[in-house]
C-alpha cells in the first residue's frame, strides 16, 4: 500500500468520500424529484394533447426547463453560487453542491417524468375520462401508477447522472469520491488513488442500477 | 333517453378541416340496443364520443334524460359520465391493477367505501363469469376475458347506458358471440340501454333493435334492424347488408330472392317446403345463417329459372304466409334486364 493511500484510509478520508458521494446523490435526487415530478406532470397534462391543455403555461415551463438543461453543469455551478448562499447560507461545500445538483437535475427529471407519463396509452386515459374521473385522480390513479415502471427506470438513470455530477464537487470545495480523485489522485500524482475512486464509483453505480432494475421488474404487472 | 340534435363536428388537420359529423340527429330510447354502423372514417367513433362529450360537438345538443350536456358545468359532466359506462375495442384496462381493482376503479372515483366497492366488483365479476380471475392482472387474460372485465367495470356504477366502441372488433368469432350474448343479457336483465358502434353488420343483426347507418358524416338510414336488413334503402346500407349477395347476384340470370332470418322466421324447413309445397325448382346461390338460442339469423339467396313464374308466385305467397321476410333482388341483377 502506498503512503498516500495509507494516509487516506487512516484518516477515514476515503470512507467519508464514499459516504459523501452516496448522500449527495440521494438527497439531491430526492429533492430534485420533489420539483421535477410535479413539473413533469404539469408539462404532460398541459400539453395541447394532454388532459388539461394550457398552451401558454406549457410553453413557458418548457422554455425554462430547456434553458436550465442547456447550461453546462460546471458553468451552472459557478453562476448560481449566490443563490446557494441565499438558500443554505454557504456558497461552498456539500450543502452548496446539493443546491447545484438540484438545480441541474430537477429540469432533467421533469423531462424524464414527462416522457414516462407520455407512454401511458391514450385509450386508458380515455377510459378513465369516460368514467368521470377528475384530472387530479387521473394523475394519481392512472398516469403515475401506469407509468410506474418507466418512472423507476427514469429514477435510476437520473440518479446515476446526479452521481456523475457530484464528481465535480471539488470546484466548490465539496467532498465525495470525485474530489478525492482530483485532489489526492490527480493533483498529488497518486494514480492508484484515482483508480480506486473510479472503481468505487463504478461499484456504487452498479448497485443503484441493480436495485432499481430489480424493483422495476418486481413491480411490473404487465409481463408474463 | 339520449337525444342527439343536429350534431356537427369538424377536426382541423394539417391538410385542412375534416368534417366528422354533419347535422346528425338520433334519438335512443331507454332499454333498447341501438347500433351505429358505418365504414371506417364514417364518423361513428366521433359520434359515440359525443354522447358522453369525450368529443365536444361544434354545434348541436346532447340531451340525456332531459339534461343538455353542452350546458352543464365540468363538475356536473363528470357526475353524468359516471352514469354512462363505456367499453372499447382495445379494452383499455389499467395494466398495473388486477381485475378486481380495475372493476372498483369507477367506484373509487364515485367515492364508494372500499368494502362496498369490493363487494360490488365481485358481484359483477360473477355476472361476467370471471369470479376466479379477480386477482389476475390484465396481461394474464385473453382478449375476451379482458373485454368481460371492461364490461364489469363499465357496469360498476350501475349506469343507465353503456357505450360500446367497436367492442368486438378485436375478438375472434366465438368470443364475439359470447360478448354479444353478455351484452344482450345485461340489456335484458338490468334494463341497461346499449349503444353499439361497429363496422360489422353481423353484430347489428345479432343483437340490435334499431340501427343508424352512418355514411360520410351523415345518417344515411335509420330504423328497425329487421327493416333495414330486409329492405335497405341507401347505397351504403345495401353495401353493408349485402356484400356477398351483390357479387353472387352478378352471376345469375334467374329470379333471385333474398330470404332474411332474424330469429322470428318460421322454424319450418324452408327450402324443402318450397320445393314440395310450391314445386319451385330453387337453387341456393348464397347462404349465411347462424343459429343463436335455437333461432336462425342471417340471409339466403335463392334463384329460380326465368320460366318458373308460376312457381315464383306460389313461393312468394308461401313465404308471406309463413312470415319469412324476403325481397326480390332480380331487378338489379344484370344490365340486359334493364335493356
Amino acid at each position: 500500500m502506498t503512503d498516500a493511500l495509507t494516509k487516506l484510509l487512516e484518516n477515514n478520508i476515503l470512507q467519508l468520500g464514499i459516504w459523501e458521494t452516496i448522500y449527495m446523490t440521494l438527497i439531491s435526487t430526492l429533492i430534485a424529484y420533489l420539483i421535477g415530478l410535479p413539473l413533469g406532470v404539469i408539462l404532460t397534462i398541459t400539453d395541447k394533447d394532454g388532459i388539461r391543455p394550457i398552451p401558454w403555461l406549457n410553453k413557458t415551463l418548457g422554455i425554462i426547463v430547456n434553458i436550465f438543461r442547456s447550461i453546462p453543469f460546471i458553468v451552472l455551478m459557478v453562476a448560481f453560487l449566490p443563490l446557494s448562499k441565499l438558500l443554505v447560507g454557504k456558497s461552498y461545500g456539500n450543502e452548496a453542491m446539493i443546491v447545484m445538483l438540484v438545480i441541474a437535475a430537477a429540469p432533467y427529471i421533469a423531462r424524464m417524468v414527462e416522457s414516462s407519463i407520455k407512454e401511458v396509452g391514450a385509450g386508458i386515459i380515455e377510459a378513465a375520462q369516460s368514467m368521470g374521473t377528475p384530472t387530479l385522480q387521473i394523475i394519481t390513479k392512472v398516469l403515475l401508477p401506469e407509468a410506474k415502471i418507466s418512472l423507476i427506470v427514469g429514477a435510476v438513470i437520473s440518479s446515476v447522472t446526479v452521481l456523475s455530477y457530484t464528481a465535480m464537487g471539488a470546484t466548490i470545495s465539496a467532498g465525495g469520491l470525485g474530489s478525492i480523485a482530483i485532489i489526492w489522485g490527480h493533483q498529488r500524482s497518486n494514480p492508484e488513488i484515482t483508480w480506486i475512486c473510479v472503481a468505487l464509483i463504478i461499484l456504487i453505480v452498479q448497485v443503484i442500477q441493480e436495485v432499481g432494475m430489480r424493483l422495476a421488474r418486481k413491480l411490473d404487472k404487465r409481463a408474463k | 333517453m339520449i337525444e342527439l340534435k343536429n350534431i356537427s363536428k369538424t377536426f382541423t388537420s394539417k391538410s385542412g378541416p375534416i368534417t366528422a359529423l354533419e347535422n346528425i340527429s338520433i334519438t335512443i330510447e331507454d332499454g333498447e340496443i341501438f347500433g351505429i354502423i358505418g365504414l371506417s372514417g364514417a364518423g361513428k367513433s366521433t359520434l359515440v364520443r359525443c354522447i358522453n362529450l369525450l368529443e365536444r360537438p361544434d354545434s348541436g345538443e346532447v340531451v340525456i334524460d332531459g339534461v343538455n350536456l353542452m350546458e352543464v358545468s365540468k363538475k356536473e359532466l363528470l357526475t353524468i359520465r359516471q352514469n354512462i359506462g363505456m367499453i372499447f375495442q382495445g379494452f383499455n384496462l389499467l395494466e398495473q391493477r388486477n381485475v378486481l381493482k380495475n372493476v372498483t376503479f369507477p367506484l373509487e372515483v364515485a367515492g364508494w367505501e372500499k368494502e362496498k366497492a369490493k363487494a360490488r366488483a365481485l358481484e359483477l365479476l360473477e355476472i361476467v363469469g370471471l369470479s376466479d380471475r379477480a386477482l389476475s392482472y390484465p396481461s394474464q387474460l385473453s382478449g375476451g376475458q379482458k373485454q368481460r372485465v371492461a364490461i364489469a367495470r363499465a357496469l360498476a356504477t350501475n349506469p343507465k347506458y353503456i357505450l360500446c366502441d367497436e367492442a368486438t372488433s378485436a375478438l375472434d368469432p366465438n368470443t364475439t358471440s359470447s360478448i354479444l350474448e353478455l351484452l344482450r343479457h345485461i340489456n335484458k336483465t338490468m334494463g341497461v340501454t346499449v349503444i353499439i358502434i361497429t363496422h360489422e353488420m353481423d353484430v347489428i343483426e345479432r343483437i340490435c333493435h334499431r340501427v343508424a347507418v352512418l355514411d360520410k358524416s351523415h345518417v344515411a338510414e335509420m330504423g328497425y334492424v329487421t327493416d333495414v336488413f330486409t329492405d335497405p334503402q341507401s347505397d351504403i346500407a345495401r353495401e353493408l347488408v349485402l356484400p356477398k349477395i351483390l357479387s353472387a347476384l352478378d352471376q345469375t340470370t334467374g329470379y333471385a330472392l333474398r330470404l332474411v332470418f332474424n330469429g322470428e322466421s318460421s322454424d319450418k324447413p324452408i327450402v324443402s317446403s318450397l320445393v314440395t309445397e310450391c314445386s319451385a325448382p330453387v337453387s341456393i346461390l348464397f347462404a349465411d345463417i347462424k343459429e343463436l338460442d335455437g333461432k336462425n339469423y342471417g340471409q339466403m339467396l335463392i334463384v329460380l329459372p326465368r320460366d318458373a313464374t308460376e312457381a315464383l308466385e306460389k313461393m312468394c305467397d308461401w313465404l308471406t304466409r309463413n312470415h319469412v321476410k324476403f325481397s326480390m333482388e332480380t331487378t338489379l341483377t344484370r344490365e340486359e334486364d334493364k335493356a
